[in-house]
């Protein structure tokens, strides 16, 4: 692959920046006490989500997971919705009814972020299978964990996508841990991304801390499932560098793995490959200074939205309620 | 008109909705020609009409059927899957639940999922504790879903063509035992709105709520006992959630008097939420409590006599009757 052109480093870059300034933000709010809600953060995971999302179209499907704010905030989804769906406000993409584990936002291809770890997988294939049916040309992403690789849905799916050759890529973010669960401590297999030859289907595993594999990895498997060859597993090698969620103790990581994934820290080297690259310092900063105005201009305005009103529980339960 | 057996009326409703709108596919175990046509031959003749990629024969993969028809009911199109047994929905339970059901509310109205999940069960077929259950009370306790079943093949035509129409999902149960049960054909377009019960037959001394095949019992009974002078009044819910509150209470103020029937087991049952809802909105007009007779609380049994025995009988629904009249 050849070497990634500078149009798309600045775009790759400037979502991965999304992702972190959006990380660090929340992570800023809840620590003050401004907001007390679940969030589930993507420190460490920020380039493998905004590889990804660079390698799609934006009509493209994503399914993802409660951490899936690095795909939803990479893919482009207006931020102050995002913002007042997190904090629970009538603003917010679902009308403060899904919250930060369950954000829609269809109009940017955010279609499903589900709580149940496993269960994005076989929806992902329906919606290929939509797009198959029809011939709409999308391909769907659908994010998960390594853990998540051992849930009986991930098999289910995975076979059935290969079956019908429908264009899906299942992106799975090993970041080592599942909760408290050391990858070792879950699975004995080496590699997640060696079962897909057990089902016939395209595997690649990637070192999603380094911009030059990730991307051409994903570029790789969106072109693989958009030209009707069939779904591709992709493993992407991350490090969660947070607890599972924000607060949670992560006492149970041992030194050498915080130091091994201090060291492989993707910020600094993408900022390296960056620099490498001809842009300047004050480029990339000012890319970041953009971003932080724009959060800070969207937290706001959903600090300041108002509360969904109460007769929100009644509605949109069935079609006769909406 | 022709008359149709519930099969064929099944397969009619399927057909012209596939004709009218592309978006409509079925998916499922053993579905397509090569299979078949499905276990109990409803999907037969369509893979011939509309191609394998809309009668999609599945590998056994309970999960990844309905994750898929919840994901295509997202993009917009109307997926009926099957699931071939209704105990199999063990092993599916988070795709029903936590996403068919939940996603149009959790996005706020964005992501409504129109799916019919087709699934066949029923007592006395000798298919034991496995391969047997109404578990119809399962889906109703989950808010967002429509759970219907057909006593008719009429019926069954009509209620499948308003389930693909709906745009919400639907659980929709076949009794394995009605499949053979004919009707005049009700012919094309035929659609019974989701939601309206019918009063099967009118009566003054009591109202027999049921749905499905203990609806057949109920006619037997109700006109067993019209010769004895107690006038029974049949009403066949065809939508078990959420079900015609209108009707069914409409119905217990005049009469005064309420049973309710389902094949699944009595406790925590579908019936034990319309006596409750009975007894708040009637109790002024009630005569005396509303009783239920439903399933034994065990296994389904293997041996056909044990069977028979666990199936709520005839005797026990006259017995029941009678005890509210108040002539035990
Ligand atoms: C079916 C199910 N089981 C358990 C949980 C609780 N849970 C939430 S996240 C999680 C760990 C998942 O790990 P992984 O798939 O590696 O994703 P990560 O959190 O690392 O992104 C668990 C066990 C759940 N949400 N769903
Ligand atoms: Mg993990």
């Amino acid at each position: 692959m050849a070497d990634i052109d500078r149009d798309k480093l600045r775009d790759i870059y400037t979502r991965t920046m999304k992702v972190n300034r959006t990380d660090e933000k929340f992570r800023a709010l809840l620590m003050e006490g401004k907001v007390a809600v679940m969030y589930y953060c993507v420190r460490g995971q920020e380039l493998v989500s905004a590889a990804a999302m660079a390698a799609l179209e934006d009509d493209d499907y994503v399914v993802c997971t409660y951490r899936g704010q690095g795909e939803q905030t990479a893919k482009g989804i207006p931020i102050k919705k995002w913002w007042g769906e997190c904090l629970g406000k009538e603003t917010g993409t679902c009308k403060g009814k899904g919250g930060t584990m369950h954000i829609t936002d269809p109009d940017t291809g955010i279609m499903v972020t589900t709580g149940v770890v496993g269960s994005g997988l076989p929806i992902a294939n329906g919606l290929a299978m939509a797009s198959q049916n029809n011939g709409d040309g999308r391909v769907t992403l659908v994010s998960f964990g390594d853990g998540a690789a051992n849930i009986g849905g991930f098999h289910e799916a995975m076979n059935m996508a290969q079956l019908y050759k429908l264009p899906v890529i299942f992106l799975c973010q090993n970041n080592r841990y599942g909760e408290h669960t050391a990858y070792a401590d879950h699975t004995d297999s080496p590699d997640i991304s060696s079962r897909a030859a057990g089902y016939g289907m395209k595997g690649i595993k990637a070192d999603g801390n380094d911009v030059n594999d990730i991307y051409p990895a994903m570029v790789e498997a969106v072109e693989h499932a958009r030209s009707g060859k069939g779904p591709v597993l992709v493993e992407a090698m991350c490090y969660r560098m947070m607890g599972h969620f924000f607060g949670a103790d992560f006492s149970y990581m041992p030194e050498e793995h915080i130091a091994e994934m201090k060291a492989e820290d993707p910020l600094p080297k993408l900022r390296k490959v960056m620099l490498e690259h001809q842009f300047t310092e004050d480029e990339l900063d000012s890319i970041v200074a953009e971003i932080d105005a724009e959060i800070d201009e969207a937290v706001q305005h959903a600090l300041d939205a108002p509360l969904p009103s109460t007769d929100e529980i009644y509605k949109d339960v069935l079609e006769e309620t909406a | 008109m022709a008359e149709i057996t519930m099969t064929q009326a099944l397969n009619k409703a399927i057909d012209e909705a596939m004709a009218e709108d592309d978006g409509v596919f079925c998916l499922g175990e053993d579905v397509a020609a090569k299979q078949g046509g499905g276990v109990f031959k409803v999907t037969s003749g369509l893979t011939e009409k509309y191609g394998e990629h809309r009668i999609r024969a599945t590998p056994i993969s309970e999960t990844a059927i309905v994750g898929a028809a919840v994901g295509a009911a997202l993009a917009g199109q109307r997926p009926i899957c099957e699931i071939m047994l209704m105990n199999f929905v063990g092993v599916c339970m988070d795709q029903i639940v936590n996403h068919a059901a939940k996603l149009r509310f959790m996005s706020g109205g964005q992501t409504p999922c129109p799916m019919v999940l087709r699934t066949t069960t029923g007592v006395g077929v000798g298919f034991g504790g496995q391969h047997s259950d109404m578990l119809e009370a399962w889906f109703a306790h989950v808010a967002g879903i429509h759970v219907v079943t057909p006593s008719n093949a009429a019926d069954a035509r009509g209620l499948m063509r308003a389930s693909i129409d709906a745009n919400d999902p639907v659980i929709f149960i076949e009794n394995i035992l009605c499949y053979g049960l004919t009707s005049e054909d009700p012919g094309p377009g035929y659609r019974v709105p989701l939601g309206k019960a019918a009063v099967a037959k009118e009566g003054t001394d009591i109202s027999l709520i049921t749905y499905g095949r203990t609806v057949l019992d109920a006619l037997e009974v109700a006109g067993e006992l019209d010769k004895e002078g107690i006038s029974v009044e049949v009403i066949d819910l065809r939508t078990i959630a959420p079900y015609d509150e209108e009707t069914v209470l409409a119905s217990v103020n005049k009469t005064g008097r309420a049973l309710t029937l389902h094949e699944a087991v009595r406790p925590f049952g579908t019936g034990a939420e319309l006596a409750a809802n009975i007894q708040e909105k009637c109790w002024d007009k009630l005569k005396g409590p509303v009783r239920r007779v439903g399933g034994t609380f065990a296994a389904v049994p293997f041996a056909s006599h044990l069977e028979q025995a666990w199936i709520p009988t005839k005797e026990e629904i006259v017995g029941q009757i009678k005890a509210s009249m108040g002539k035990a």
